[in-house]
């Protein structure tokens, strides 16, 4: 009996938490595209990543939630909020510009993609996504994602770090000052 | 410990995906429409690890890894040229900055 009631209190304790973080990613999404303010989307996008690596915590993916905490919220974002705060003051809302339809359109356009991925999974998986085998606790460990990318995966570990740098051989070739466009801006201002 | 099925989580993903596509669609700004490009890639990422831990595969978590490189790859080019962008004094609006189109 106690046994029962510790299983069921676990898994109300793991629903609990799967509501509070589930919601926060869906508000805090919403308020990223909703924020006139771009500083302010791009807190509400931490709050995002954050939810986010609760949720991967609770499907037992360990090292990819430290791994969203520390790139994505810590490094990606702080880099955003640079960029952000070195443009300055570019509040906008986001409903204005453009016709009207436009507006409608999008929105149309962001509830069918959401509905087609609703349909399809449902019609094609709904019975195999109904109950997932216990995986052991190697499972999303470091060292496990470590082994697999050494051995089955090096070719995705190898191309992934090539990526990276040519995406910052790109980033100082575009924050470069050379003389042209030292004139160039001379002559803009 | 049992708690939501892989098909909440398949749910949450996909309502990410379509309001990071109803920001890129909608937005004028283009930091906006990078965020809700990264918000687009968490959806993606967070579908790829709910049906990891489904399948007991590891492919889909070392996948997630590689998605988020290339979003912090793609994010640094794209600042890049928003800066780069600023510099010129141009306006920072998506339907202006639209020279290269056609």
């Amino acid at each position: 009996m106690s046994v029962l009631a510790a299983y069921s209190a676990g898994s109300a304790l793991v629903w609990i938490v799967w509501v509070l973080a589930g919601f926060a990613c869906l508000a805090s999404g919403v308020a990223v595209v909703s924020f006139s303010n771009p500083f302010y989307s791009a807190l509400a996008l931490i709050a995002n990543l954050g939810s986010l690596a609760v949720l991967y915590l609770l499907v037992s993916a360990e090292f990819v939630a430290a791994a969203q905490v520390l790139v994505y919220a810590g490094a990606v974002m702080v880099m955003f909020l640079f960029v952000i705060a070195y443009v300055g003051p570019v509040a906008q809302t986001p409903w204005a510009g453009g016709p009207r339809w436009q507006t409608v359109a999008a929105v149309l356009a962001a509830a069918a993609i959401f509905l087609e991925i609703v349909v399809v999974i449902g019609l094609k998986a709904s019975g195999r996504l109904a109950h997932s085998e216990h995986v052991n606790a190697t499972f999303g460990s470091p060292g496990w994602i470590g082994r697999l990318f050494l051995t089955d995966h090096l070719l995705a570990f190898e191309i992934t770090s090539v990526v990276l740098l040519i995406a910052a051989v790109g980033g100082v070739i575009l924050g470069s000052h050379t003389r042209r466009t030292q004139l160039e801006e001379a002559s803009l201002k | 410990m049992s708690g939501p099925g892989i098909a909440w989580y398949l749910g949450v993903a996909g309502f990410l995906f379509g309001t990071g596509a109803l920001g890129v669609l909608l937005r004028r700004n283009p930091l906006i429409v990078l965020l809700s490009l990264e918000i687009m890639l968490n959806g993606a990422n967070l579908a790829l690890i709910a049906f990891s831990r489904h399948a007991q595969n590891g492919a889909g978590q070392i996948f997630a890894l590689a998605v988020m490189a290339v979003a912090a790859s793609e994010v640094c080019v794209g600042l890049g040229l928003v800066v780069a962008i600023h510099r010129r004094n141009l306006a920072l609006d998506v339907d202006r900055l639209s020279e290269l189109r056609g």
